[in-house]
């Protein structure tokens, strides 16, 4: 029982996040690199997100309850700033990178693009937020116990696996927003992108109401991914080419004429 | 310590994709077989051993000689970054594949966790009533420990320069023979215990015989590249993990921050120990040295195989117990490209070896850190993976001042300090905040 409890819930947080890797960042070193250092920032911020209310919390009456909850919403709060914040720093990174290799290379062209590097700083971010926040969990499902038995909810498991694919995604689709709206100056767009990850956040806060919290944040990451979809540049005729699976007729034609000496000046 | 090694390392024998087989063997210097290839190669090889600033710097004038100059020196510098972020991949692989392979043994075997003595080399025991003498019984631990390895490495530096190799061979043969033989044994009997799995005296005996004889012929003699590294991996492995056993708690974390600042110095002052052994070996034009390397040489040509330009890097890769701080090294060995040269077209594009070398001793104090914080950390999971991002990203920078500065650098300092500085943040600050988030279900 807790083996399958273990490896249901690891393949519902982490079976999208897994495939979107293993298909599309694992081969290319550079997409692994990016990776890496996206969750390197992430933890940076989180670092710092937890010294701010390891503070606050050490500074504040540790008996009350209501203030102990209300400086956990606020540590909720700052860390997703934070995030926020350091997706900007790792935005400006890469930018400056993306133009270092740009000069490098021989064509002129950096062998990564910057909407790449989007795709994989949002999912690198989602990944390591996910697993932080859910591999202490999916370790004890493991072991011996019964879940909710001091009346908590006994979905606790799935519902947190559910959550987790929800961030993992929500994450990704941030990031190709985040990025694009920065390097097109649309900060209209960078404040929706912050105020709907505190809105996530702000929804988990009414767990275990799982119909409150679960349903409205996977429609969110249903329209976050259509915002980033088309924000990548995709569209209804770029699906319909994709599943039709046509081969494109190939509209350069070649034009031969003869031979002809150049005019001279 | 990583160098940057231009001169030491070509080959005679013409090597091509079906060459699997890697001698262990220094290799013979190169004849140069055309005397226009030589020149060329050898004003690149030049060219690439000076800084990559200087290549902005490079003449631009319409005279053909020095525009080739530098035509050459952007496509070994692209060819540089270019190849540079494979060459992290690759260190990246074994360096995760031997951290998995210390935490899974921690997490799974008990023996590893638990106190049975201390080695001789930290004689003093840290239970102690109050926390400065715990304190000061580590820092003492650690003086000693350091000492120790400050003593093998001038010592092993002297065999060398007085060109002792047998005496330095037979050392690193028997140590691996330690290594491969009683450390697998005890490994395996504890992890056959923790199964409860039976197995019979004969069938062990086949099984650690096979395992400890292969395992000393593709880490002295000559072997299948991969199986070569999985070995080393696992020596390394199980190194790190007698550490982890045996080191007291407090003497390892203060050992892992000075290990690191020795390391730093030892290859970085011109009379540390390490920097003097890269110098004697540049000047033998030798590898460096059958000490513990782990190569990650891949080499492939496509088109002629010239002689001149055959890649087989040296994996001399042996181990001896006490020359920890010896192979804190990670060595890119580039050579300088062979581009197509317009004025024979015969000549086709040749793809070089780039290979590099990353010192055992570095992969085993990455797992120590790693397997510490996986075996002490109340926070579990979290501080782990912290600490094992922390690693790679510190690696990440050290290959990218090595792309930079292109000479032996240390690989132990960063990654060890952010391992360090992640440890005990996470295990300190996240931990609480992030175990007060998972009871109300709250996400961030």
């Amino acid at each position: 029982m807790g083996a399958a409890i273990f490896f249901g819930c690891a393949g519902i947080a982490f079976g999208p996040a897994l495939a979107l890797v293993v298909l599309t960042v694992a081969a290319e070193p550079l997409r692994v690199i990016v990776l890496v250092a996206g969750a390197f920032f992430w933890l940076v911020s989180l670092l710092l997100a937890s010294l701010i209310w390891f503070i606050s919390v050490h500074l504040s009456d540790r008996e009350d309850a209501k203030l102990q909850h209300g400086l956990l919403i606020f540590g909720a709060a700052v860390s997703v700033l934070l995030q926020e914040a350091f997706r900007f720093a790792y935005f400006k990174l890469l930018k400056k990178a993306d133009e270092g290799l740009a000069t490098i290379s021989e064509d002129g062209r950096s062998p990564i693009s910057l909407r790449q590097m989007a795709y994989v700083s949002g999912l690198s971010f989602g990944i390591i937020s996910g697993v932080f926040s859910v591999i202490n969990v999916l370790s004890d499902s493991m072991g011996p116990g019964i879940v909710g038995i001091h009346g908590d909810s006994p979905y606790y498991f799935i519902t947190s696996a559910f959550l987790t694919m929800a961030l993992v995604l929500l994450h990704t689709f941030w990031g190709v927003v985040f990025f694009d709206a920065c390097e097109k100056r649309r900060y209209w767009c960078l404040g929706l992108v912050v105020a709907s990850h505190l809105l996530a956040s702000g929804l988990t806060f009414l767990n275990p109401w799982y119909e409150a919290s679960l349903v409205p944040i996977f429609i969110m990451t249903l329209c976050t991914g259509l915002w980033a979809f088309f924000t990548a540049g995709g569209s209804f005729r770029n699906i319909i080419k994709c599943l039709s699976c046509k081969q494109e007729d190939d509209s350069r034609v070649l034009m031969y004429s003869a031979l002809q000496v150049p005019l001279e000046d | 310590m990583i160098t940057f090694m231009n001169n030491s390392d070509s080959e005679e024998e013409p090597c091509n994709e079906r060459t699997s087989l890697m001698s262990a063997e220094s290799p013979p210097v190169p004849s140069y077989q055309d005397g226009l290839q030589a020149s060329e190669a050898g004003e690149a090889q030049a060219r690439s051993s000076r800084s990559p600033n200087n290549i902005a710097d490079g003449d631009m004038s319409d005279s053909g000689v020095p525009v080739r100059e530098s035509a050459l020196e952007n496509e070994e510098e692209e060819l540089t970054l270019k190849y540079g972020a494979k060459h992290v991949i690759m260190l990246f692989v074994p360096v995760t594949l031997c951290m998995i392979v210390v935490v899974a043994t921690i997490k799974s075997v008990r023996f590893y966790t638990e106190k049975n003595g201390q080695l001789i080399y930290t004689p003093f025991s840290e239970d102690t009533p109050s926390v400065g003498q715990r304190l000061l019984n580590s820092v003492l631990n650690t003086i000693i420990m350091i000492s120790v390895i400050v003593v093998m490495t001038v010592f092993l530096v002297l065999l060398y320069k007085y060109r002792c190799y047998k005496f330095i061979h037979g050392w690193l043969i028997l140590s691996s023979l330690m290594l491969l033989f009683l450390f697998t044994y005890i490994y395996l009997g504890e992890v056959l215990k923790t199964y409860n799995v039976a197995m019979d005296y004969p069938t062990l005996f086949l099984v650690i015989w096979n395992f400890g004889a292969v395992g000393m012929i593709c880490i002295h003699w000559k072997g299948p590249l991969q199986l070569q590294q999985a070995y080393l991996i696992m020596i390394s492995a199980l190194m790190a993990l007698v550490f982890i056993k045996y080191l007291p708690e407090w003497s390892a974390w203060v050992i892992l921050g000075a290990i690191s600042i020795y390391d730093l110095m030892a290859v970085l002052c011109p009379k540390g120990p390490l920097r003097m052994l890269v110098e004697t070996a540049q000047e033998r034009n030798e590898p460096i040295f059958p000490a513990l390397i782990y190569s990650s040489a891949m080499m492939w040509t496509v088109g002629m195989a010239k002689p001149d330009t055959a890649a087989r890097g040296p994996s001399q890769q042996t181990w001896d117990a006490g020359l920890l701080a010896c192979h804190s090294s990670i060595q890119s060995k580039t050579r300088s490209p062979v581009s197509t040269r317009p004025i024979t077209s015969f000549e086709e594009l040749e793809e070089e070896e780039r290979g590099v070398k990353l010192g055992l001793g570095d992969f085993i104090f990455y797992s120590v850190l790693v397997g510490k914080a996986a075996a002490t950390a109340s926070g579990d999971w979290n501080t782990t993976l912290a600490c094992f991002v922390a690693i790679l990203i510190g690696l990440c920078l050290t290959l990218l001042l090595l792309a930079v500065f292109k000479k032996a650098l240390p690989a132990l300092p960063i990654s060890i300090t952010f391992g360090l500085v992640f440890y005990f943040s996470t295990d300190n600050l996240v931990r609480p905040f992030m175990d007060t988030l998972a009871s109300h279900q709250l996400y961030i």
